[in-house]
């Protein structure tokens, strides 16, 4: 195996005329790598502490990346379209959640129903109430944007399906900037649980509004727990879905070969439906822990997370559910520790910097398996 | 259903540039129903003829409520003068056209009032697009201008550095709340450090940041720490982790009030009990007032200012308006017309180049501080301190540069 690839790498150079110099290009990527590894060892040696707490931004970041990329990763296994509408599907869900916890206070609901229930589980349930609406709105969404924007063009060229997922972005941004639906003003989002931050300091303790950690401590918070933990939950769930159910087959089946899939007696539309619909379920729970993490919402909100995320398939190999959950891990961690060490304009830079390196270098990412391009 | 969105939408659009074409007829009858109003008021002694003075409002357009608290601060300061016997013995006749916010119909009026009605005051405009264009006119013509609330530095100052010689304003431009931020902290908060938080790309963050760094190191404080992010940042933990580590007294992020939001949200969480300080750019009702709270902002003009002045001016506007609470914009406009008056009047006639040179040695206590000139026709004046609360913004003091 490892003997093929040499061989093929090797008559693609003797083709190329400029791969005699091709070691300058790789001796420029050895470079970068050092540099960067100097400075993270000197900074993690200045301020273990700092390099920490940066590292733990990062991981906030990149599990919500890892959520979006998921739906990314997803549809392009399926139907090979590159939905660049996903980003914003992630703001609509945002918004749904504003929507029910700052004007309908659905948050509240349980307090309301259920008498007699203790106040911290009336809190859980009315916030995954509120999550599981952007879901289910997030999905019903998703369909009908598939069924509407790209199931006509399923096999007209590829490039029209992704000029089409490029409008539908643009639709639910400027649409929802009008002043009857979203409006473009920034929103301070309300959220339907209080953040409690936590340090670590000699055991972990609950900071109390208005007081100063002792310097030296590990701070995190509530929401950087739940978002982890939805992460990583969703990233199970999906592999069981995938991996050992029915649908999860036909699913595979239909990504391999839709024709054959649909001799198979597969509902192929139906599969692919149900993957933008599961896809758009992740990017709405994630608008939500998004908005409760970063709580300012705004219609352009979508954008640069949904862009960062793509970056996230393209790097773990898209495509590949796994590779979406270690590239996003990697993305929020590159742009954490750009941030808390060379500067944060330069965070969006190294994120497509990142993106340009890896179609570059390896374009078929870290678990990507080799694009074989149909004929 | 799509059929009756796209109808719908034709309709709005054509009752909004209906109303955008309706009042450019309809001021012009409203500007004369007030001189005939005013002599009544004015029956002491207005012996001398009349000055005229132009008050330049978008009445219509965009920003219509900015328009109508510049003219009825303009015109209450008016009436004040006719019920004192004028100025220099005549009556004021105010003269009111809508400018509308914009260059054209501001150009056009600017005209109208200069070449038809001979006037040689002018009091406007609010937004600097519109009174930029006005201005030229204007110091060309040796109309003497004073804009309330235009804050440009082009509005008083030509391409090439030259100061327009009969160009006026009567708010304080962008740069200059740095210096009063950094008075405020050093001064009223006893700062010793600072970590300025800044968007390089904004010229309004920029100016304030700068002119902070530079007079809040000048009266011995030290900048601890400087982050720069870009407006579509949501993430602040990183710079916020680094700020922690810095312990600054103060945080200067003089941004619009989205980014202080955030901003301000994720610092409270991360246990960062320095306040944060700003400029106007967070006088918005979108502020979050919980995430904020504890944080200062300068602003030109406060309703609950205590100066004698402004407590008079309060009274006085709710008497003639129905009760209606001026905001600064009112005040502004208020105190460009009384600076103007007052030169009149220390000038002992209307001509402008008397006029100009009693403007620019003029000390007037207004509604929004006491108020002097500097080379470049800007006021020097106090700003007034806000502080926000989780329930509300509160007047807090006012600081003198």
């Amino acid at each position: 195996m490892a003997q093929a690839s040499i061989s093929q790498k090797s008559s693609l150079a003797a083709r190329r005329p400029g791969a005699r110099f091709a070691w300058i290009g790789q001796g420029f990527l050895l470079l970068l790598a050092l540099g960067v590894v100097y400075i993270l060892v000197t900074s993690f040696l200045k301020d273990p502490m700092l390099f920490a707490q940066v590292v733990l931004s990062g991981l906030q970041l990149g599990f919500v990346y890892a959520l979006i990329a998921l739906g990314y990763t997803m549809v392009y296994g399926i139907v090979r379209l590159i939905n660049f509408a996903h980003g914003d599907v992630f703001m609509v869900g945002a918004f749904v959640s504003y929507y029910a916890v700052a004007r309908f206070q659905l948050h509240l609901w349980p307090q309301l129903v259920l008498k007699g229930l203790s106040p911290g589980a009336a809190v859980v349930i009315g916030s995954v109430t509120v999550m599981l609406l952007s879901m289910l709105v997030c999905m019903a969404l998703a369909v009908v944007i598939e069924r509407v924007a790209y199931k006509p063009l399923r096999d007209a060229p590829r490039i029209a399906a992704l000029i089409t997922a490029i409008g539908v972005s643009f639709f639910l941004e400027y649409y929802g900037a009008l002043n009857f639906v979203f409006s473009p003003r920034f929103i301070p989002y309300q959220r339907p649980f209080e953040v409690v931050t936590f340090y670590v300091n000699n055991g972990i303790h609950q900071l109390q509004p208005g007081q100063a950690p002792p310097s030296g401590s590990l701070l995190f918070s509530n929401i950087f727990l739940i978002i982890m933990v939805a992460s990583i939950g969703m990233q199970v769930v999906l592999q069981y879905l995938v991996r050992r159910t029915k649908i999860g087959k036909a699913m595979r089946a239909s990504s391999v070969d839709k024709a054959t899939a649909r001799l198979m007696g597969i509902n192929v539309d139906g599969i692919i439906s149900f993957t933008f619909a599961l896809g758009a379920a992740f990017a709405g729970l994630g608008g939500v822990l998004y908005a409760i993490a970063y709580p300012s919402i705004n219609t352009l909100m979508g954008v640069l997370p949904g862009l960062k995320a793509f970056v996230a398939a393209v790097l773990g190999g898209i495509g590949s559910i796994p590779g979406a959950f270690v590239g996003a891990l990697i993305m929020g961690q590159a742009e954490a520790l750009t941030m808390g060490y060379i500067s944060t304009p330069m965070r969006d830079a190294v994120a497509f910097t990142i993106l340009i390196l890896v179609l570059l270098v390896r374009p078929r990412g870290i678990f990507g398996e080799p694009e074989q391009e149909k004929a | 259903m799509r059929l009756f969105k796209l109808v719908s939408l034709i309709v709005l659009v054509a009752l909004v540039l209906s109303a955008c074409a309706a009042p450019t007829a309809a001021p012009a009858p409203a500007a004369k129903a007030e001189p005939t109003k005013a002599p009544a008021a004015a029956a002491p002694a207005a012996t001398g003829g009349d000055l005229k003075v132009a008050v330049l409002a978008p009445l219509s357009g965009a920003v219509p409520t900015f328009g109508v608290m510049t003219r009825d601060g303009a015109l209450l300061a008016i009436e004040e003068w006719n019920a004192k016997g004028g100025v220099n013995g005549k009556k004021i006749v105010p003269i009111v056209e809508d400018s509308q916010c914009t260059p054209d119909p501001a150009v056009n009026a600017a005209n109208k009032v200069i070449d038809q009605d001979k006037v040689k005051f002018i009091v406007g405009e609010v937004c600097s697009k519109a009174s930029i264009p006005i201005s030229e006119i204007a110091n060309a013509k040796k109309v003497i201008q004073i804009s309330p609330t235009s804050t440009n530095t082009d509005v008083t100052v030509m391409k090439d550095g030259k100061v327009k010689d009969y160009i006026f304003r009567a708010c304080f431009i962008d740069p200059f709340q740095g210096k009063v931020g950094a008075k405020f902290a050093t001064e009223n908060l006893k700062a010793k450090t600072a970590f300025l938080l800044l968007d390089q790309a904004n010229d309004y963050v920029k100016g304030l940041s700068e002119e902070f760094e530079k007079a809040f190191t000048a009266s011995g404080g030290k900048i601890v720490g400087k982050e720069t992010y870009t407006a579509k940042d949501t993430d602040f933990s990183a710079i916020l982790a680094k700020v922690a580590a810095a312990k600054p007294d103060v945080i200067y992020l003089p941004d619009y009030y989205n980014i202080v939001n955030l901003a301000a949200k994720q610092a409270k969480e991360k246990g960062i009990t320095a306040p944060f300080l700003g400029g106007d750019g967070w006088d918005s009702a979108d502020l979050d007032l919980k995430a904020a709270a504890g944080g200062y902002f300068t602003n030109h003009y406060s309703p609950d200012s205590t100066a004698p002045e402004a407590v008079a001016f309060m009274k006085a506007f709710k008497d003639k308006y129905k009760g209606a609470t001026p905001d600064a914009l009112a005040a502004l406009a208020y105190d460009a017309t009384n600076l103007l008056l007052n030169s009149i009047k220390t000038a002992g006639s209307d001509d402008t180049d008397k006029v100009k040179a009693a403007m620019e040695g003029i000390s007037m206590p207004g509604v929004s501080g006491k108020i002097t000139f500097d080379k470049q026709h800007n006021p020097i004046k106090a700003a007034t301190i806000l502080k926000v609360t989780p329930d509300k913004v509160v007047f807090d003091s006012v600081v003198n540069p």
